[in-house]
């Protein structure tokens, strides 16, 4: 079974709470897809078995010798990111969406397109079963693809070594990256906190995930920091008919436990945290 | 000055500062205004009784294929670099996959039939607010299910504000892959929020690495600050990087974060910290003009 954890708004205690679960299940598949910012690799320090390249796209290059400065990329290109100067045209690689077009469309083959494959994505094994996480370098594009690519791997494990659950930990937003953490799991929790813009982010991200007709999940964490948002986020689950399968206090112990580098449930296991977090577990998977 | 805030990691605190800075630099008289670039999920301006002044549909390319049309030579499908075409060209069948499509319009270059007619698809709104005023708040706001935020940010920054203000704030998305740079890209100097944790630390350790590439001037604000340890200090000083503010972690701003309020208007600890803030960048302001 796949479940994805996701939030909408960032810092609301997704990664805390995936790396509990990840560890409350006995050979886990654990997926990071936070790709731009993975973490959980800090808490558990996976031994890794192979480590992969990912090219994230390709980039355009002129040669500026080549280029008779016609002018008809720089009208071709949608993303904005050619601009003739001196005659010649100039790339702007932070604009360039790596399509194509000006390389296929040049009189003069003045063009090439570059690979860019700094990203790195690393499969493992850590001391509750198995780790899959990507790492985009930074300001490459394409994270969506990432994921994409590192739950392929993360199925074909999970298949080999019998893993009965996977865990993703999922980006903050509603966009590529989250679509593609979200599509074709069996389940979804969303984690949110009891500020206005958290409601409001958890509001836009079950609005996504209804989209795909998903069995829908939500935590509240940190209630203890808002009690009257967290009751209007929980009655407003309940209108939706979305089930609230933990209400978790704010604790600083959940920062101590990441200082440390464990899990919640491993540096407080007999705590009333940990026993929140398995019971929400446990409704979330049966 | 062109200011960006924002964060490796999510959930630091970008948009509280954000909103809070922009109120400090109001109070001292500054012409300053606010967009919130982070359109997957902007809420920068509930801590504003604004009203809504103006507001544009944001649209990018998409491609209408008749099927009658097409010829099936299969130039459309080798020139899309996203695979967003799906062509059975034995049982003369060709469709567009949206959700691949980046709107790039290669496919329309390359169709020599006719069969593809140039249409768009809307990737959302950017909305202009008037507060005290004037018009100094905006938001990017994505439709629900589109998968690229870029776009809209790029149309955020460049049709938010008619009027040029002293000071412009972006309340950027977090990471640092493509929408992280789309907004940084056009600032003259970053704010990176973080907390004092190892996630906070190991993400603003990235956003850091990608600024350096980018070539561009940043500060940081520690957020939290009490909670966890002092890893993120000592990174900072070993490295020489510059402290522009600590928040301290207290429950009463947290509660008050919560309930939409702007914080500094109702906590004086706050109110400070902030007022030193827009201090330090106004300084630096005056400094590199």
């Amino acid at each position: 079974m796949e479940i994805a954890v996701i939030s909408g708004k960032g810092g609301t205690g997704k990664s805390s709470i995936s790396a509990a679960f990840m560890s409350l299940v006995s050979n886990v598949m654990a997926v990071d897809c936070d790709v731009d910012a993975s973490n959980l690799y800090l808490l558990f320090h996976p031994f890794h078995d192979k480590e992969l390249v990912f090219v994230s796209g390709k980039h355009a290059k002129v040669d500026n010798e080549a280029c008779i400065g016609c002018g008809r990329c720089e009208e071709l290109c949608r993303f904005d990111a050619i601009e003739m100067t001196q005659g010649k045209a100039v790339i702007d690689e932070i604009s360039c969406d790596g399509c194509a077009l000006c390389y296929r469309i040049c009189p003069v083959d003045a063009i090439t397109m570059i690979p860019v494959d700094k990203s790195r994505m690393y499969i493992g094994t850590f001391r509750h079963g198995n780790m899959v996480y990507g790492r985009l370098a930074p300001g490459e594009e394409n994270s969506g693809k990432m994921v994409n690519q590192i739950r392929e791997i993360s199925k074909n494990i999970a298949k080999e070594k019998l893993c009965p659950v996977t865990i993703l930990d999922g980006p903050p937003g509603i966009g590529c990256p989250v679509l593609s953490t979200i599509t074709g799991v069996d389940k979804v929790v969303i984690v949110t906190e009891p500020t206005l813009s958290g409601f409001s982010d958890l509001k836009r991200a079950v609005e996504l995930v209804r989209q795909y007709s998903l069995p829908t999940y939500v935590i509240i964490n940190k209630c203890t920091l808002n009690q009257t948002v967290a009751r209007q986020v929980e009655d407003w689950c309940a209108q939706i008919n979305v089930p609230v399968v933990a209400l978790l206090p704010f604790s600083p112990e959940m920062v101590e436990a990441l200082v440390e580098g464990k899990t919640i449930v491993e540096y407080r296991p007999q705590s009333d945290m940990t026993n929140l977090l398995k019971k929400a577990l446990s409704e979330i998977l049966f | 000055m062109k200011i960006a805030v924002a964060s490796g990691k999510g959930g630091t605190g970008k948009t509280f500062v954000a909103v809070n800075l922009f109120h400090s630099l109001k109070n001292k008289g500054k012409c300053v205004a606010l967009a919130d670039c982070d359109v997957e999920v902007p809420n920068a301006l509930a801590f504003f009784e604004a009203d809504l002044c103006n507001e544009i549909e944001v649209t990018e390319f998409r491609p209408i294929i008749h099927n009658d049309q097409c010829v099936f030579c299969g130039k459309c499908v080798e020139y899309c670099e996203y695979h967003a075409i799906f062509y059975m060209p034995s049982s003369r069948y060709i469709r567009l996959l949206n959700d691949l499509c980046h709107g790039c319009a290669a496919c329309s270059v390359a169709c020599e039939s006719g069969a593809i007619e140039n249409s768009s698809t809307v990737v959302g709104t950017v909305s202009s607010y008037k507060y005290q005023n004037s018009v100094c708040l905006a938001e990017g706001r994505m439709t629900t299910g589109h998968p690229s935020p870029v776009p809209l940010i790029k149309a955020t920054m460049k049709n938010a504000f008619q009027d040029q203000s002293e000071y412009e704030l972006y309340d950027s998305p977090p990471g640092t892959s493509c929408p992280f740079i789309q907004t940084v890209a056009k600032s003259d100097f970053v704010i990176l929020v973080t907390e004092p944790t190892p996630f906070g630390l190991s993400d603003l350790k990235q956003a850091i690495d990608t600024l350096l590439t980018m070539g561009k001037a940043f500060g940081v604000v520690i957020n939290r600050a009490g909670l966890g340890d002092r890893e993120v200090y000592d990174y900072l000083e070993r490295n020489g990087y510059t402290l522009l503010a600590e928040i301290p972690f207290e429950e009463e701003i947290a509660r008050l974060y919560s309930e939409g309020k702007v914080v500094s208007e109702h906590h004086e600890g706050a109110n400070r910290v902030f007022h030193s803030l827009a201090d330090k960048l106004i300084a630096y302001g005056n400094s590199s003009n």
